[in-house]
């Protein structure tokens, strides 16, 4: 226990780490976050509180899947594709999975090159990244397109459980707003990037601060968290 | 992980400087993934079924996202006091998920007894 007032007092000048630094950050009148810029901690609550929204969706799902005395159609089946005859399940799923983990890739290096302030290469990344998640959205239209053709409502499908349409338009579609607007920001952002906004102090966006590297950060810290979902979705709505 | 190469390595994140990692450590993630995600594909491609589908693809996704979480958006190298505000809430979720496992089997025994009971 002696060694814990000596941590408290140094906090400020040397910041223990691992479960002293834990306590240390909490206990005494300080910023508890003293590493994180606001920035930064403001995205990650706003994802925590996404991540809940996420999962009452999913939750919902689970429940409805369970619960349900009629079949669920499968997924395996319902999400095929004919490629020159031969049969193959959640080839489009697949394919928009990875395409989506390719611009988690390229965000996390435009991140790195941001820090690095390497503007150009932080913009192509940037704009590489928008690229395969546009990409992601419109193979998702086209999933949508295929599934209404062939029948599927939110009240209705011609496989088995009713839920089913209403359970993948509303995670799916979600999920797709998301890609959506973080394809809008990384273009806003890439463009800001290019002009080298960064670089020298011009003031603007939201507020009149200067801006600095860490919006691409933090930016990128949006844009894995949609993959993340993604990853959540492609495990528990398509392979279960 | 690699060597420290810069201050900013042994001192993480000291707000402004940012995180600075190597390109490499990235690349090798980004690989990862697409293992990981190649693998839960051939669980549905070879139509596993029962337990062995289920731990393989929850085991799967509990990877991808742990590295997601954990590498591309720094988590592995925030302070402690920081992951626990961040990480812990979510894990609450599995209670509601448990609840909800509770809730929908006795839907489902009491759909089952009286739908049949009706027709």
């Amino acid at each position: 226990m002696n060694e814990v007032a000596p941590t408290t007092l140094n906090a400020e000048i040397a910041p223990s780490t691992g479960r002293h630094g834990f306590v240390a950050d909490w206990s005494s009148d300080q910023r508890a976050f003293r590493t994180v810029s606001w920035g930064k901690a403001m995205m990650w609550v706003f994802l925590l509180s996404d991540t809940f929204v996420f999962s009452c969706f999913l939750i919902a799902y689970m429940t409805a899947r369970m619960s349900t005395t009629v079949p669920w159609p499968m997924p395996s089946e319902v999400f095929s594709l004919e490629v020159s005859g031969h049969h193959f399940p959640l080839l489009l799923i697949a394919i928009m999975t990875f395409v989506l983990i390719s611009s988690s890739g390229t965000m996390a290096m435009a991140v790195n090159f941001g820090y690095r302030r390497d503007r150009r290469k932080t913009a192509v990344l940037m704009l590489a990244t928008a690229l395969l998640g546009a990409a992601f959205v419109g193979m998702q239209a086209f999933e949508w397109t295929k599934l209404i053709s062939e029948g599927v409502r939110p009240w209705g499908n011609p496989w088995g459980a009713e839920q089913f349409g209403a359970s993948f338009f509303m995670i799916t579609g979600f999920h797709g707003t998301h890609v959506t607007i973080g394809v809008i920001f990384l273009l806003i952002m890439a463009r800001k990037v290019w002009r080298g906004d960064f670089d020298d102090g011009r003031r603007g966006f939201f507020t009149s601060r200067k801006g600095n590297y860490e919006i691409v950060e933090i930016t990128g810290l949006y844009w894995h968290f949609v993959d993340l979902v993604w990853v959540f979705i492609f495990a528990l709505f398509y392979l279960w | 992980m690699s060597q420290p190469t810069s201050h900013a390595d042994i001192q993480p994140a000291t707000e402004g400087k940012g995180q600075h990692h190597p390109i490499r450590l990235y690349l090798v993630v980004w690989a990862w993934l697409f293992i990981l995600s190649t693998c839960s594909y051939l669980v549905d491609y070879f139509q596993l079924a029962g337990y062995l589908r289920w731990s393989l693809i929850l085991s799967f996704m509990a990877l991808k996202a742990g590295l997601i979480v954990a590498v591309f958006m720094h988590m592995a190298w925030e302070r402690l006091a920081f992951v626990y505000a961040i990480l812990l809430p979510p894990t609450l979720l599995l209670v509601f998920v448990g609840i909800m496992i509770f809730e929908s089997d006795y839907t489902l025994l009491s759909r089952v007894t009286f739908f049949s009971a009706g027709s």
